[in-house]
Formats: structure tokens, C-alpha cells, sequence
């Protein structure tokens, strides 16, 4: 990790100045925007009158930072419950943009920015994107998908207002991706991890070596990943690998991006105020502590979100960062509580599984979790694509590895899982995010 | 005398093995040799083919998980006896066989039998130092 602290000069965009706010002014520039936040949702969104009115508070009441704790908190379902528009606070003629996010259960969800939301989301990315040490004359490659999604448009707008050259490849078509990459000199990546691992499979399999690219940044977010990924991703691709953070609920990607010093995702927080609070009860908890992180929009129009439940969980990193950024930093995210597993009363995530595979192989193969239900009792099931590097030619080999897969993942996870050894490419590839769990447990 | 050996990781299922060996038919490479060493789950496919170097891109570039190795190709008399006075002289060099099958269409005097070891190296002194023919990769491919 030491050689990627060389400088500051990186960091020293101008666009960056609001990262490095004294303190003081930063509360006091927080709680002005916080005030007007709570007012125009007061004002415009019905829902949040509603409730504000059941707890006998209005919008006078919010006096310090601390009062954001007697706000009501807005949850994903408060989305779908007002689907489409019931939790806009601008007028359709003043929104320029809708995002939506794709439904797995029901309905999507949608959100709206107005000319200003836009800026400011833009503004957003460029600071992430200038904290990863990028900047004109880099040529960017967006491999987000372009389109309902905020990851694509974006990175796009980010990137573009940061004055580098944007690739806009949009997802899919891996072997187009590296031709891209090959040919125009592309020195940083936008994309999930899930995706740029698949690039990273499919250069090798073209006879591509991503280390002799100009590539040299890799800005990932969309889901979360873990610390052994980031190992396996610039060792095999030569990349330094930043996790962006972001939800479209918020604005998208952009609430918040690790600096070169890797310690942690600094998030704008004259933008979007942090809390983390006890999942079970709500009740905020201290920097340092470990619980799920609520995020309040400071600035935006369309659709001010108030306390918005992420179900991401994370902690704020006490004290400054050696880069000099005074907004503070939260924990990289391992794990939503929304991706949470209950197998036979045990919780597992499935980023445990990765690392568990990460640990023993010292190698990321392909993998999917498949959940179902035996006489009434839970079963899981890992099915693994076995590498060239896995794969040795006797049949005792193969079962050891089984068996080696299957104690690693027993011991991480504490359940007992049936591990299965696949044909390479037999799992599907995600475009986007990473489809790791079937679950058929009731059906 | 090392003769290259595919191996190649299949599941068990329908139509598993048809694949890559449709594959090499399409592309004109000849399979010489091939054995099928099976768990309920999964499989190991292996093939002494007429071009190694070319079936191996051909069935990499496809994506399929394979690996190159080695086995020896031992020439053993067509006759009771035969395949024991091999087997014993591994045994007295203390060799272990890791597998072994028939490599099919050689002489009527003698059989060839593919061997695998830990270390073929020591196997050939070990065969050759006992009076037995290892044969090398063109004697049997021709």
C-alpha cells in the first residue's frame, strides 16, 4: 500500500475545496442546509408532514445537528408505498431527470433531480474522481450500465465535468470493453467489481495482460466488495482499486469515495450527513461504532431524503485522514443488511463466501449460492467453477479440493454447506451487479 | 519419452463429454487415446490426441478447464506375465502408479498401457533399468 502514498497533489483539485472545510463551518454549513432539507420536505412532501406531525414537531424544532435525531427516518418501502411521484418536492416542470431502480420484488423505485440536482451530483462524482488521484487527461471508461441506472449517466457527467476523456462503453460486451480499453489508451475504470473481475477473466482468456495497459485506476462501487477483492483485482490488472459509494435513493454514486489512502470512504458530507444508528432500534450511535448507515440529502430539490434508512453497514472512522480532508470517512460496506442470509437461524452474507474462496485458492472463481428447503430444514448449496489453477488432473485432487472448499466455508460460516465443483462459464456472468443467491426455499 | 496427456474437468452430466470431444472432431483433431475417470458430481476426461499443443488451444479458447500432463506409454508383451513383470519392477523401485488404461491399435505381439507417476523420471530409469520399452510420443502417434 505504501506506494501509493506519493503526494497530495492529486487530491489538491479545485474542485475538491469543499472536502477540506475547517470543521466548525462545516457543522454550521450542515445544519443551514439541514434546516432548509427538513423545511422543503415539510412543505412539499406529504408523507413527511405526516409523520412529523404524529411526533409533534415541525420543522422550528430542528435547532442543532443532534435534532436530526428526533426526525422520522424514510425507508425503501416509503418509496414504493408513494410509487411514482409521491415523495417528489418539486413540481414536474422543474425535474429535468428521472432514475429508476430495477424492482426485484414489485414495483421499481424512482427518483428525480432537478437542473440543480443534477449539478450537484455531478459535482459529486468529480470530487469522488479527483480524490482517486484522476483528472484532465485521463481517459475514463463508464462500464456502468447506461440508461434507469445512476451508475452510468452518473460517472458519465463526473468524469466528464472533470475535463477527462470519457469512454462511454456502457455494460456488456466484454471483449469489446478491453478492445476499447487496448485501443484508447484508457487509463481509469468506472464499473462494479463484479464486472471489471469478468474483464479481468475474459483479457486473460483473449491473451490481453491489463498490466501493460494504461490502465491504472479502477473507481468501483454499486455493491459491496470486499478487502481481499481489492487484493486479487490489482495483482491480477496492475490497478489501483477505489470504492465509490452511492444510492440512487440519495443520488446515485457519489456519496461518498475512498482517497488514495484507502482508509475508509470519505463521504461529502456538506452534501449528504451521515448518522449510523442500531438496525433493531434506530437509536444513533457514536463515530466508531459499527451499525447501519442513515444518510440526509443537505441539498437537494427534487426529492430530499430525511433520514434515510441505507441498510448498509459500516461505521464512521473516528478522527481526520492523513490525506487532509476534514469530511470524514465511513468503513468500507461488507455487508447490507438487505443481502443478509438467514440459513437455519444463522445470518450469513454472501461476501463471506467470497472470502472464504479468497483465502483458500488465493484465486476468485465464479460462484453462485443456491438455497433450498430439504424435509422443512434449509440447505446451502456453493457451486464453484474450477479454474485451470484448481484444477489438477486426479480425481483425489478434486475431491480434496471440495473438501478443502467445504471446511473453509463450513468454518466462516458456521452452517454446514454443500460445496459442488463446476465447468467453467457454467455459472452466469453478470453484466452488472453479481447474482450470487438462488434462493428456492419457497418454492 | 514423455508423451502430453489432456485432462480435462467435466461435470457429470448429459452431454458433457460429447462437447469438447465434438469440438476436436470439427477441427480435425484425432483422439488416439481416452479414458473417463468419474465421481458421482464431476469428471476428468483424458486423451492422448493427434496434435496436443493445438487441442489444448482449442479447448482453452472455448473455455473449457483443462490441463496438460505427462504419462509414459510402456509397451507391455501380449502374453501372460506381461503386464505383471512392468507392475513388478515399479513395485521394486517402490513407484506408485497414479492411473493407468490402454492406449488401443498397436502391434498383435504387445499391448501399450498409459501410465501416470509422481515422478516420471524415475519411472522411466526405473522401466528402462528393468528391460521395459517406454515409448516415445511419435512411436505411438504415428
Amino acid at each position: 500500500m505504501n506506494a501509493v502514498l506519493e503526494t497530495n497533489a492529486a487530491d489538491c483539485h479545485p474542485a475538491s475545496a469543499p472536502d477540506y472545510t475547517p470543521a466548525e463551518e462545516l457543522r454550521g454549513l450542515q445544519l443551514t442546509r439541514l434546516k432548509a432539507a427538513v423545511e422543503r420536505s415539510w412543505n412539499h412532501v406529504r408523507l413527511f408532514r405526516e409523520r412529523m406531525d404524529e411526533r409533534g414537531i415541525a420543522p422550528a424544532d430542528i435547532r442543532s445537528l443532534d435534532d436530526i435525531a428526533r426526525l422520522p427516518f424514510t425507508q425503501k418501502c416509503d418509496l414504493r408505498d408513494t410509487y411514482p411521484f409521491g415523495l417528489f418536492a418539486s413540481p414536474m416542470k422543474d425535474v429535468v431527470r428521472l432514475h429508476a431502480s430495477s424492482g426485484t420484488t414489485g414495483k421499481p423505485i424512482v427518483v428525480a433531480y432537478t437542473q440543480q440536482d443534477v449539478h450537484v451530483w455531478t459535482s459529486a462524482i468529480v470530487r469522488c474522481l479527483a480524490g482517486c488521484g484522476l483528472d484532465r487527461g485521463d481517459v475514463i471508461q463508464v462500464a456502468y450500465g447506461y440508461g434507469l441506472f445512476t451508475g452510468g449517466l452518473g460517472a458519465h457527467y463526473g468524469a466528464e465535468s472533470l475535463g477527462a476523456t470519457v469512454v462511454p462503453a456502457s455494460g456488456g460486451h466484454a471483449e469489446r470493453q478491453i478492445m476499447l480499453m487496448k485501443d484508447f489508451g484508457v487509463t481509469a475504470m468506472c464499473s462494479t467489481p463484479t464486472y471489471f473481475l469478468h474483464l479481468i477473466e475474459r483479457a486473460a482468456e483473449m491473451g490481453v495482460d491489463m498490466k501493460q495497459l494504461p490502465l491504472r485506476a479502477g473507481v468501483f462501487g454499486a455493491e459491496p466488495w470486499s478487502e481481499s477483492i481489492r487484493q486479487y483485482i490489482q495483482n491480477a490488472s496492475g490497478v489501483e482499486a477505489f470504492d465509490i459509494y452511492g444510492l440512487s435513493e440519495i443520488i446515485g454514486p457519489g456519496v461518498g469515495c475512498e482517497c488514495r489512502r484507502h482508509q475508509g470512504l470519505h463521504v461529502l458530507e456538506d452534501l449528504f450527513y451521515p448518522e449510523i444508528v442500531e438496525p433493531a432500534t434506530g437509536t444513533p450511535l457514536p463515530d466508531g461504532e459499527i451499525g447501519e448507515l442513515v444518510l440526509t440529502t443537505l441539498s437537494k430539490q427534487a426529492m430530499p431524503m430525511i433520514r434515510y434508512r441505507t441498510r448498509d453497514i459500516t461505521a464512521i472512522v473516528p478522527g481526520p485522514c492523513d490525506c487532509g480532508r476534514t469530511i470524514r470517512r465511513i468503513e468500507r460496506i461488507g455487508r447490507r443488511s438487505d443481502d443478509m442470509l438467514i440459513i437455519r437461524g444463522v445470518n450469513v452474507f454472501p461476501s463471506q463466501v467470497e472470502t472464504a474462496l479468497l483465502d483458500v485458492e488465493g484465486t476468485l472463481p465464479h460462484y453462485q449460492i443456491v438455497l433450498t428447503r430439504e424435509h422443512g430444514l434449509d440447505q446451502m448449496e456453493v457451486a464453484v467453477e474450477v479454474t485451470p489453477q484448481m484444477f489438477e488432473d486426479k480425481i483425489g485432487a478434486l475431491q480434496e479440493l471440495n473438501q478443502r472448499l467445504q471446511s473453509a466455508l463450513d468454518r466462516v460460516l458456521g452452517i454446514r454447506v454443500r460445496v459442488t465443483l463446476a465447468e467453467a462459464h457454467s455459472i452466469e456472468r453478470s453484466e452488472g451487479k453479481a447474482k450470487r443467491v438462488i434462493d428456492r426455499r419457497n418454492s | 519419452m514423455k508423451i502430453k496427456q489432456i485432462s480435462l474437468f467435466a461435470e457429470n452430466k448429459q452431454g458433457h463429454i460429447a462437447a469438447p470431444v465434438r469440438l476436436l472432431s470439427e477441427r480435425g483433431i484425432d483422439i488416439r487415446a481416452l479414458v473417463l475417470a468419474e465421481t458421482q458430481q464431476y469428471g476428468i476426461l483424458r486423451m492422448i490426441v493427434s496434435d496436443w499443443q493445438e487441442a489444448a488451444s482449442i479447448l482453452a479458447d472455448a473455455g473449457f478447464t483443462i490441463k496438460v500432463t505427462e504419462v509414459l506409454a510402456v509397451e507391455v508383451g501380449d502374453r501372460p506375465g506381461g503386464l505383471a513383470h512392468v507392475l513388478s519392477a515399479l513395485d521394486a523401485c517402490q513407484i506408485n502408479i497414479e492411473y493407468m488404461y490402454a492406449f488401443p491399435r498397436f502391434r498383435a505381439s504387445s499391448a501399450i498401457l498409459l501410465f501416470r507417476f509422481a515422478d516420471p523420471d524415475a519411472a522411466i530409469a526405473c522401466l528402462q533399468a528393468a528391460g521395459v520399452n517406454v515409448l516415445a510420443s511419435e512411436e505411438i502417434l504415428r
